[in-house]
């Protein structure tokens, strides 16, 4: 008994329903189906990452997966037609393509210390001194915030940048129509 | 095909509701927002959050309504004051002879303190810029072509 629950750790069940979820986007025509379905697609991976622990990640998978994006593909789909355009279906080139990628991905998850491994190298580096010297140091109780904002207050500035280079970049590219005809 | 704003404008029930599901999901925000140090969330999800609760307003009572809300003008400014406040806090640590975002020396008197506001104003930027950036893309997305089409019906009944 033991032995199966090592075999399927709480995750097992959220992956076989992702990996529903995907197969039946990649075989949806309808567009408004397939954004709805990109929407559960994020929402499940939320649920995933919280049974593994990762809150702060799933929230944000939730807010901007399962939320933004979502409305941001319904305003696309406002602009243009619902339905895909038709195209044939059998490409054997592509079908290639994604099976070697795949099994590479595979291959390269053998190397990967097990999930939630305490041997594993990622909390050898530097996460043990944040979580000895945070109380001391930052004194907040989240320590994902203290490592965001105060640790990596840099990585931080730079992810923000990010963000305002992205919305300027969308203004200069839609944002013209939009001031000639609302603004003046 | 009509814009999905004026489809929704027929929709009783989803205006009703939204009116009032609205307010929390602003105080929720904010709650996020202020409440990152001790709970999950910070700026990044408080801001998406913020922007959420003011599309869905776009989306169901229309752009031109959102807009008188939040001025497209405001997310403009908002995303640039957002990362000048984060920059601002860096800069200020190093004039007070830090390292940049150093905010030990924020508060003269306790580290500790000065951790605690140099992270509650940071977040604040981060929060900031991104409900204006998320907000302004929702704005530009959702504006094209607007302009170029004819006034109908229901435009003249608001």
């Amino acid at each position: 008994m033991t032995q199966l629950l090592d075999l399927l750790p709480p995750p097992v069940p959220l992956f076989v329903l992702l990996i529903a979820v995907a197969l039946v986007i990649a075989r949806v025509r309808d567009l408004f189906e397939s954004a709805m379905l990109f929407g559960i697609f994020s929402l499940l991976s939320a649920g995933l990452f919280t049974v593994m622990d990762a809150v702060d990640v799933a929230f944000t998978e939730a807010a901007i997966g399962a939320g933004i994006s979502t409305i941001l593909i319904l305003g696309t789909l406002a602009l243009t037609t619902r339905t895909e355009a038709k195209h044939s279906s059998r490409r054997l080139p592509a079908l290639a393509a994604v099976v070697i990628t795949g099994a590479a991905l595979i291959y390269g998850t053998r190397d990967m210390p097990r999930y939630g491994d305490p041997e594993a190298p990622i909390h050898h580096h530097v996460a043990p001194y944040y979580l000895d010297e945070t109380p001391a140091e930052i004194g907040v109780p989240n320590y994902v915030t203290a490592i965001l904002a105060s640790y990596r207050g840099y990585d931080t500035y730079g992810e923000l940048t990010v963000i305002f280079t992205a919305g300027l970049g969308v203004l200069s590219l839609l944002g013209n129509a939009v001031r000639t005809a609302k603004d003046e | 095909m009509r814009p999905l704003a004026m489809r929704m404008r027929e929709k009783v029930v989803l205006r009703v509701v939204s009116r009032s599901f609205i307010p929390f999901v602003l105080l929720f925000g904010f709650y996020v927002q202020f409440h990152g140090d001790f709970g999950p969330g910070g700026g990044f999800q408080a801001g998406v959050i913020v922007a959420a609760g003011l599309i869905l307003y776009a989306m169901i009572f229309g752009l031109d309504a959102a807009r008188l809300v939040v001025p497209q003008r405001w997310t403009e400014i908002g995303a640039v004051v957002g990362v000048l406040l984060y920059g601002g806090v860096g800069a200020l640590s190093l004039l007070l002879g830090g390292n940049f975002l150093d905010y030990n020396l924020l508060d003269s008197h306790d580290p500790m303190h000065g951790q605690h506001l140099g992270i509650l104003l940071v977040e604040l930027g981060v929060g900031i810029t991104v409900t204006s950036v998320m907000i302004m893309i929702y704005y530009v997305f959702a504006g094209r072509g607007v302009g170029a089409r004819p006034p109908t019906a229901a435009d003249a009944e608001r």
